[in-house]
């Protein structure tokens, strides 16, 4: 083969039209990153690998290359439950519920009612 | 390194035929419109998961394909510390390669299968790399000038509907950047460098000019269009305006080391476009459809790296695992 590549032109490869199909395939590992001590673990991406410590060293090539790390978990995507995407509207009525939420309770307009009041 | 939003023509008509329930399609749009993005386990439009594929595919392949041409000059490398930033930069290809072959995996289609029609010739990846890297100043422009054209793409890419498709790009264009960086110093070394420096730089300039002005594809009136691609957030720019952001942004940059591009017709208009001499679109045909100069060379090196690595991913693989597609 006509090549630029010193180790290319070693290899004498033929160009073939010849391709042996891959069939099988290895499974995925959904990759959780954790970046400083005390920070959560969040999920950053997918690995495939053949078994979790395979999987750790491709999480740690892809997904820790840059920047910092301190961990990083993986779990078998089979193994990760989830609700169906069309059971979202669950949480619709969740920002409804304003009693949970600190904003809500607003005390300042009625102690001033009160105070002016108390001065009469 | 790139992901190609051209439609063939068949696709093109396919996508205004083929009917979707309507109820289902108006929540699909609606949601897109609203500027949210479409998760794998979310209904979605049969022709919106087909171009996704082959768009995130043929990206997945330019990566790897990529790397090979700057792979050839690792061990040739003028310094250690270049020779250090170029391994960084082919590993980052590589596992760019590996984000986007998850990305189009969540949507229905194996890594192997996308593999095996990469090599069969079914899939395409970019033009771009079936040129050779004749000497190191074509790494320079390569890190600088390829990968430049590359980010214009991904950042405007990375805006589009399918959540694991953008989160793979702003990865990816995260750490392109270094590509970039380290691509300019290296072309203003080159160029601030010896006479033969210049020289070589100047040689490796003139024979990427047309590679990358066909890099973004067809002119838009030479290209199929598809009104739909672009309501579903999957194409969001059409190929001229990508090429006009793209000469805005690196032409002055090589322009200020006095070095210049093989095209006497090149300059900027007073309303902000940039006119150029057209380049030769029958190449372009040529090399998608295997003629390049590089074409058959690359296949074969994926293909021995595939057939020679193939005993071990068989030895690995456990055959009572069940495959499930990933889920984000």
């Amino acid at each position: 083969m006509n090549t630029l590549d010193p180790r290319i032109k070693r290899l004498s490869l033929e160009p073939s039209a010849e391709v042996e199909k891959t069939n099988s395939h290895l499974i995925t590992y959904e990759v959780f990153h954790q970046e400083k001590r005390g920070k959560h673990v969040t999920h950053v991406g997918v690995v495939h690998a053949s078994n979790p410590e395979m999987a750790l060293v491709m999480a740690k090539e892809v997904f820790g290359r840059r920047g910092k790390t301190t961990n990083l978990w993986v779990v078998k995507t089979s193994d990760v439950y989830t609700f169906g995407s069309d059971d979202e509207d669950m949480f619709e009525t969740t920002p409804e519920k304003t009693f949970r939420d600190p904003a809500y309770y607003k005390v300042r307009d009625k102690i001033e009612k009160f105070q002016s009041k108390q001065k009469v | 390194m790139y992901g190609s939003t051209n439609l063939s023509e068949e696709d093109a008509k396919r996508m205004n035929t083929t009917v979707e329930d309507p109820e289902k399609l108006e929540a699909f749009e609606s949601r897109i419109a609203r500027g949210e993005k479409i998760e794998p386990q979310d209904w979605m439009p049969v022709e919106y998961r087909k171009q996704l594929i082959r768009m995130i595919e043929q990206h997945a392949h330019s990566e790897i394909v990529g790397a090979l041409p700057e792979g050839t000059w690792i061990t040739r490398a003028p310094n250690f510390r270049r020779k250090l930033a170029l391994i960084a930069k082919v590993q980052d290809e590589i596992g760019h390669g590996q984000l986007l072959y998850s990305a189009a995996e969540t949507l229905g289609k194996t890594r192997e299968e996308m593999l095996n029609d990469l090599l069969n010739g079914k899939s395409k990846y970019s033009n771009v790399f079936n040129y050779p890297a004749k000497t190191w100043a074509d790494i320079a422009v390569i890190g600088f000038l390829v990968d430049g054209a590359a980010i214009v793409n991904q950042v405007i890419n990375s805006k589009g509907s399918y959540g694991p498709y953008c989160r793979a790009l702003e990865r990816i264009c995260y750490e392109e950047s270094f590509h970039l960086k380290q691509g300019h110093d290296n072309v203003v070394y080159l160029a601030t460098g010896t006479k033969h420096q210049r020289a070589i730089l100047q040689d490796a300039i003139n024979r990427w000019y047309v590679p990358l002005l066909h890099f973004f594809g067809p002119p838009d009136k030479m290209s199929a269009h598809s009104e739909k691609l672009m309501k579903w957030k999957v194409k969001l720019a059409s190929n001229d305006d990508m090429r006009n952001q793209f000469l805005d942004q690196y032409v002055p940059k090589i322009w200020e080391l006095d070095i210049t591009f093989p095209d006497p017709n090149l300059k900027k208009n007073n309303d902000g476009i940039w006119e150029f001499s057209d380049p030769d679109w029958n190449e372009f045909k040529k090399v998608i459809n295997g003629g390049g100069p590089c074409n058959a060379e690359r296949i074969a090196v994926r293909k021995f790296a595939e057939e020679a690595g193939r005993w071990v991913r068989q030895a690995l693989m456990n055959p009572t695992e069940k495959y499930v597609v990933p889920l984000a």
